[in-house]
């Protein structure tokens, strides 16, 4: 098993996203992705920035995967993707099909990530065909589900061609919007944000009127209210899973590594859930 | 300039014919269909009879063929798709690619148009859905603003069909697991949102209470009329403020844009409903046929009539519409 550091999905401070990866650069993180997939609007990071430390991380050894939008709607956020496939010396982590158009007209392997809907081995099988090397399967799958896909693609010899990757520990992007929901938590309209989401660094939780933790805003995505966490199934992820992906909320996440990498379970003081690994809803917790 | 009016049943499809649509889009009763709603949609015979009626009246017929497949029952999606083919539907609408794959593979002259599901939203997505399936026409999800539709059409071939009125969808469709976080029952693999067996209703001391899963989505007190707990639509709390936190119980109506989106060479206007009733499409088939039939006639000077404004709007979630994101502010 391989252990990664999933893209920041909060919008941090530049200061802060240079000192979480200084530390990444000491921890035992196999793969990190970098870059913005949430909004074209967040710009304290530039690629230049994160080629920099992408150089950085190399030398650490570490593997780098640039990640890239989910939800591309301007002609400029085309362009900008363009110059993430274009990097010259990292592999792309597609979000959205676009950047798979992108990156197959350019001839270049590429990561499908959790954002794309890639639910069977047909799907998989034509991506194989065009370049993909590793897939990050819908935050929805289940066990079940991703042990019958496996076994097919088994079947049809495509099995060997690509790693498969599992959102294991974090809160759950769900959904994307044209809508920014902080900006609207705030009563601002987007095109006047005033780039409200550096004001939360973890999102504004959304609760029920009983109290339920619900989801998260996070500018235009909504994610998951209570923090996900696999930990405890790395035992039934074996011949399944190549590599376990862990979601950065603060520096606590290299901690939650090196614990995943010496394959203990994580307990919290705070509700954590599975639900969606063992096909229930996704809020709920299997013990 | 095409009018595609929804039919969750024979009748539907027939009145919505009737009223004056040009096209119909319907779905069948499996797993492979985004409105998949108990007691709605088509079985193969009534397939049959659909396909026989368009026809007679000349008009076109769409079948969404638009969840995500699963390799388990990958079958399914298959016979349906050779269903679609061998009985004479006009239009496959399809999300997934294995599934456009398979359609284009094995009926090189059937139609294709992608679905809303598929969340293209930009050319270059669109671009890559042309050139692996060759597509004729990309449904666009209901993110876009009004210019940026415009910037689309000047940058593809591939015809556009937009979302002109009804429920309105806050997420990029096809991007939204809020559903099968609550209730474990997924829109993309089940095609159902906020299905219908987990709602429940229950009167309480602090009013008239809607759950999802057994979730309290809203709570409404006895002047508030009560909508349909669809979750992205309740009333939850951001810190200690009470509000719509996503969207508002309102419905899309994009009737004052018509002259725009006929301008710019959107090829086609889709109404939103197939879960409605026969009197929903006949009402908004109407209105909609009289709207677009007066905006190609008088081009600029189009007018919206303010009956049809108000037929609209008491068919709408909340009697309440909304330009949604195609205008600019809403976002």
């Amino acid at each position: 098993m391989k252990y990664s550091l999933g893209n920041i999905q909060y919008f941090w401070p530049k200061q802060t996203v240079e000192s979480f990866y200084q530390s990444a650069i000491d921890s035992d993180v196999d793969i990190v992705y970098l870059g913005e997939s949430v909004c074209s609007k967040r710009r304290e990071m530039r690629l230049k920035d994160y080629l920099y430390i992408a150089n950085e991380l190399t030398k650490a050894n570490k593997q780098v995967v640039l990640s890239t939008m989910v939800l591309l709607e301007a002609p400029s956020e085309l362009n900008e993707l363009k110059k993430y496939c274009d990097n010259g010396d990292f592999l792309v982590e597609a979000n959205d099909i676009s950047a798979i158009q992108l990156l197959t007209e350019r001839k270049l392997p590429f990561v499908a990530g959790s954002a794309l809907n890639l639910y069977n081995h047909h799907a998989l099988k034509l991506l194989t065909e065009q370049g993909m090397v590793r897939w990050c399967i819908p935050v929805e799958l289940s066990r079940d589900r991703l042990k019958n896909i496996v076994y097919q693609c088994e079947k049809t010899n495509i099995r060997h061609k690509f790693e498969i990757e599992v959102t294991s520990f974090g809160h759950l992007p769900l959904a994307f919007s044209a809508r920014c929901f902080t900006a609207r938590s705030e009563n601002r309209p987007k095109d006047d944000c005033q780039l409200c989401c550096i004001n939360y660094p973890n999102g504004r939780l959304t609760q029920s009127q009983e109290g339920e933790s619900l989801f998260v805003l996070n500018g235009i995505q909504t994610m998951s209210g209570y923090c996900y966490n696999l930990s405890g199934e790395q035992q039934n992820m074996q011949g399944l899973v190549d590599i376990m992906r862990v979601l950065p909320e603060s520096e606590e996440a290299f901690h939650i590594i090196s614990q995943l990498k010496q394959g203990n379970s994580l307990y919290s003081e705070t509700h954590h859930s599975n639900g969606y690994w063992h096909q229930i809803p996704g809020l709920s917790t299997a013990l | 300039m095409e009018l595609l009016c929804p039919a969750g049943n024979l009748s539907s499809l027939k009145t919505a014919i009737d009223s004056g649509a040009d096209a119909v889009y319907i779905g069948l009763k499996n797993d492979t269909n985004a409105r998949h709603f108990a007691g709605l949609n088509f079985s193969k015979s009534k397939l049959e009879q659909a396909v026989s009626y368009v026809k007679q009246h000349n008009k076109k017929l769409h079948l969404a063929i638009n969840t995500f497949a699963n390799s388990e029952n990958w079958q399914v999606w298959k016979e349906s798709v050779d269903l679609a083919a061998d009985i004479g539907v006009n239009v496959l609408i399809a999300a997934d690619i294995s599934v456009l794959n398979y359609a284009r593979t094995h009926y090189p002259d059937l139609e294709l148009h992608l679905s809303v599901q598929a969340s293209a939203t930009n050319a270059e997505a669109i671009n890559y859905y042309a050139k692996n399936f060759n597509i004729q026409r990309v449904v666009l999800p209901r993110v876009l603003s009004i210019h940026q539709v415009k910037q689309l059409a000047r940058s593809t071939e591939v015809e556009l069909e937009v979302f002109a009125y009804g429920s309105l969808c806050i997420m990029a469709e096809g991007r939204c697991h809020l559903s099968s976080y609550l209730t474990g029952e997924s829109p993309n693999m089940n095609g159902v949102c906020s299905p219908a067996k987990f709602v429940s209703w229950q009167d309480t001391e602090q009013g008239l209470e809607s759950r999802l899963n057994n979730i309290l989505i809203d709570r409404y007190s006895a002047n508030e009329s009560a909508g349909y707990p669809t979750l992205c639509k309740g009333r939850f709390n951001v810190d200690d403020t009470l509000y719509h936190t996503l969207e508002e119980p309102t419905s899309l109506n994009s009737m004052e844009l018509l002259p725009q989106l006929i301008n710019m060479g959107v090829s086609s206007i889709k109404i939103e409903g197939r879960q409605r009733s026969s009197a929903y499409v006949r009402e908004v088939t109407q209105t909609w046929r009289q709207a677009i039939d007066a905006c190609l006639k008088k081009k600029q000077e189009f007018t919206v009539n303010p009956q049809w404004q108000h037929t609209l709007a008491s068919l709408s979630e909340g009697n309440q519409t909304t330009l949604g994101a195609y205008h600019k502010q809403w976002q």
